[in-house]
């Protein structure tokens, strides 16, 4: 008992958190670092970013601590091994569906329209910057050279951003007139029409070249250096990442953040309270796609390589997984639901295959092939759906509203009232 | 141009109906479940994929003995349509069971999510079953049926080409026909159906006048998957070959048609459903030649969609419902 109350007060303070967090990170970095190759060390590494957010330290500590973490310490201590490409890789794969889950957050999570073809946006981006960085483009454009440079990536990630948030709101126009119920349906059909396009647009004008994809898209450039290997997209998408960050927590506490939330809650109150319908829905449509087509332009650049395979309804699914997963409307939450659910597919799934093939082939056990874990996604998709919806509805840390302090706004009124009285 | 398209049209027609048939069946299980509860059950196509398979595994466990050659097949066909529509009634029974009822009142979105996860779990479940018993989760049933019936359209007129048609073609109308009359027929005579439209109606009052609602949300959803689970058979007959992701987008296009007639629209529902089966097979015959070949028979999807948009745009009430104002 004795022993139990010392270590909630240990525990509590701020110090000895500090002290255990430093010995935590420092221990899986060099595990990381010295090991040939390490899956378990490199997620505990990345599991800090998680405890980071849990300790008692002031916001401003936190961001700078994490930007520390994801700056410097985790491409370092990942760089000891071979393995240093496929770590970087998937940390990139986590931050474009971070980006992307943020964005759809938007959509469910703040103004609760339930978007099933999000991944369309995605595709966009993705393909509005390898059509012009390809030889694509010159089968249907009469002006201009093509592919475009390098240099071009930069300016797509606008362009990309900006021709999604279009698709976002001509989709939203239609279908924002309709009740609630029927989006979804509608917004999963525009998915599917929208892969279907670009599958088939190759004929008459070979557009996107159809179902062969387009491949060799050229990679972006900085400063004359070309960037090819996933340690350089890591960066590339982290600062898009900070950015997109940064604007959806912005937005949030906003005038628009909180009618999005008025509109979720209750449609009718909020028309009556003075709020656009229309336009704050088509704003979270636009704004949330708008990330998506950013990070697909990265994609696009990331795999040099992009068909209509990569953007099916499943993908549309997984990014909802994530939001569901980690809490609608809750920015810490889909962070942790995006990389959890990033992680699981990309590492955890692939590892536990290759670990059972190993035993079935050794003959230790004998697991049918149909039972191996990489095509269990569904399975695993739809129970996370069911048990998250049925027990936890808001997620593995559900939304917070800021509180705000009554006799400090208060103030804040009457110091503004004197000073204009004066 | 325009003769081109009377001369196939005797086979699109025909094509037309059968898969009318196969959505209007289909679609009257999503417009009931959403007539009583306001819920698009994500779920309902899957369940006619699960019913495909069970139809079919019955029907290959009933051909390996040697004594079902004495039957007709027409008997052994309505065997497996009892069999699998009570099994998939009872599934859909327990879905509403674990995943809906719980969630009854909570935020619309919330079973909204369900659903979809109860359909991946079904996909999921169906296609590890079908992948470990055959080795592969593509399946082909026996064929029955399949005697070639040629109609001589063009001794008739010769602006007609013959059409022709498996014997199955008769067999799923027939059968697509008799189910939804008889649920008409239940729907509007019975006491049971009355007192399931008094809940669609007004769950509160419903109640009020002693009426079991939650033994007839369960009714509902055990009729609705039953008629699902018996056009997945009839589906699996007609087309052969079936894999666990038939569902999906087939309960999208019958979902598309509950919509077309004016969801919780009974024969709305019906109409619908076969309406946009022709209207489809008649896109995937002709579209490429109304476009001159810009279009081609892979639109046939983008089609279907397209109809939602704009019924929902210009007729959200659907062809045969009535228009409703939101109660605050």
């Amino acid at each position: 008992m004795v022993m139990k109350e010392k270590w909630s007060l240990f525990s509590q303070n701020k110090w000895a958190q500090v002290l255990l967090f430093t010995l935590f990170v420092f221990v899986t970095s060099a595990a990381l670092y010295f090991s040939q190759k390490s899956v378990i060390a490199f997620l505990l590494l990345l599991s800090s970013l998680l405890i980071l957010h849990y300790l008692k330290l002031k916001k401003i500590t936190k961001w700078v601590v994490a930007a520390g973490l994801l700056f410097i310490l985790i491409p370092f201590a990942s760089s000891g091994g071979p393995a240093f490409q496929s770590y970087m890789d998937v940390a990139t794969m986590v931050g474009i569906y971070v980006s992307m889950a943020l964005g759809l957050n938007i959509v469910v999570g703040m103004a609760g329209l339930l978007d099933l073809g999000f991944v369309a946006f995605f595709a966009v981006g993705a393909y509005s910057y390898s059509i012009f960085a390809t030889p694509q483009a010159s089968n249907f454009m009469p002006f201009g050279t093509f592919p475009l440079g390098g240099e071009s990536f930069w300016m797509f990630l606008i362009i990309g951003g900006f021709v999604a948030a279009i698709a976002g709101v001509l989709i939203g126009i239609p279908v924002l007139r309709v009740k609630g119920d029927y989006l979804a349906i509608v917004t999963l059909g525009f998915g599917e029409i929208i892969r279907i396009l670009f599958n088939n647009a190759d004929r008459p004008v070979n557009i996107t070249g159809g179902a062969m994809g387009i491949a060799s898209v050229t990679p972006p450039k900085i400063f004359g250096m070309e960037l090819i290997f996933p340690n350089q997209f890591y960066f590339v998408t982290l600062v898009i990442l900070l950015f997109t960050l940064f604007a959806v927590i912005r937005l949030e506490q906003s005038k628009l953040g909180r009618s999005w939330k008025a509109v979720r809650e209750n449609e009718i109150a909020a028309q009556a309270m003075g709020i656009p319908i229309v336009k704050t829905k088509l704003m979270a449509f636009a704004l949330g796609a708008s990330f998506s087509g950013m990070m697909g332009v990265v994609f696009a650049a990331k795999q040099a390589f992009i068909d209509p395979t990569s953007f099916t309804l499943m993908e549309s699914f997984t990014i909802l997984v994530m939001v569901v997963l980690g809490g609608m409307g809750s920015v810490p939450g889909v962070i942790l639901g995006a990389a959890v659910v990033t992680i699981l597919n990309l590492q955890v799934l692939t590892e536990l295959t290759n670990w059972i093939n190993q035993l079935n082939f050794n003959g230790v056990i004998s697991i049918p092939e149909a039972l191996s874990p990489a095509k269990m996604q569904k399975f695993i998709f739809g129970a996370i759906l069911v048990s998250f919806a049925l027990y936890r509805p808001k997620g593995l840390i559900p939304a917070k509203n800021k509180v705000f302090d009554e006799k400090k706004l208060k103030d804040a009124i009457k110091k503004k009232s004197q000073i204009s009285t004066d | 141009m325009f003769l081109e398209m009377i001369q196939t049209l005797p086979q699109v027609l025909i094509d037309g109906l059968t898969l009318g048939a196969v959505y209007a069946v289909v679609a009257l299980g999503y417009t009931m479940v959403y007539g009583i509860l306001q819920l698009i059950n994500f779920a309902h196509g899957e369940i006619f994929m699960t019913g495909a398979f069970i139809g079919t595994a019955l029907f290959i466990f009933l051909m390996g003995m040697s004594w079902i050659t004495a039957i007709p097949q027409i008997l052994v066909l309505i065997v497996v349509l009892v069999v699998t529509a009570s099994l998939t009634g009872l599934m859909g029974m327990g879905i509403e069971r674990v995943a809906y009822r719980p969630l009854r009142k909570a935020p619309r979105l919330i079973p909204l999510i369900t659903a979809i996860g109860i359909s991946f779990i079904l996909q999921d479940v169906v296609r590890f079953i079908a992948e470990l018993s055959s080795g592969n989760y593509i399946v082909t049933g026996p064929s029955l049926f399949t005697e070639q019936i040629t109609l001589k359209l063009s001794s008739v007129s010769s602006n007609f080409n013959d059409a022709s048609f498996k014997s199955s073609f008769i067999i799923v109308l027939v059968i697509a026909i008799i189910l939804m009359v008889s649920l008409d027929y239940f729907i509007n005579k019975t006491k049971y159906g009355i007192a399931m439209r008094a809940v669609a109606l007004d769950r509160d009052t419903a109640s009020l006048m002693s009426i079991n609602v939650n033994k007839m949300i369960s009714l509902t959803f055990f009729i609705g998957s039953a008629l699902g689970g018996a056009t997945g058979v009839l589906f699996a007959v007609q087309y052969g070959t079936i894999d666990p992701f038939i569902g999906f987008i087939l309960g999208m296009k019958a979902f598309i048609a509950a919509v077309l007639g004016g969801i919780g629209n009974i024969r709305g529902a019906m109409f619908g459903g076969i309406l946009l089966g022709v209207l489809e097979m008649f896109a995937a015959a002709n579209l490429s030649l109304i476009t001159a070949g810009i279009l081609g028979a892979e639109y046939k999807d983008v089609f279907a969609f397209a109809i939602l948009i704009l019924v929902l745009i210009f007729k959200p009430e659907g062809l045969l419902g009535r228009p409703v104002a939101e109660k605050v």
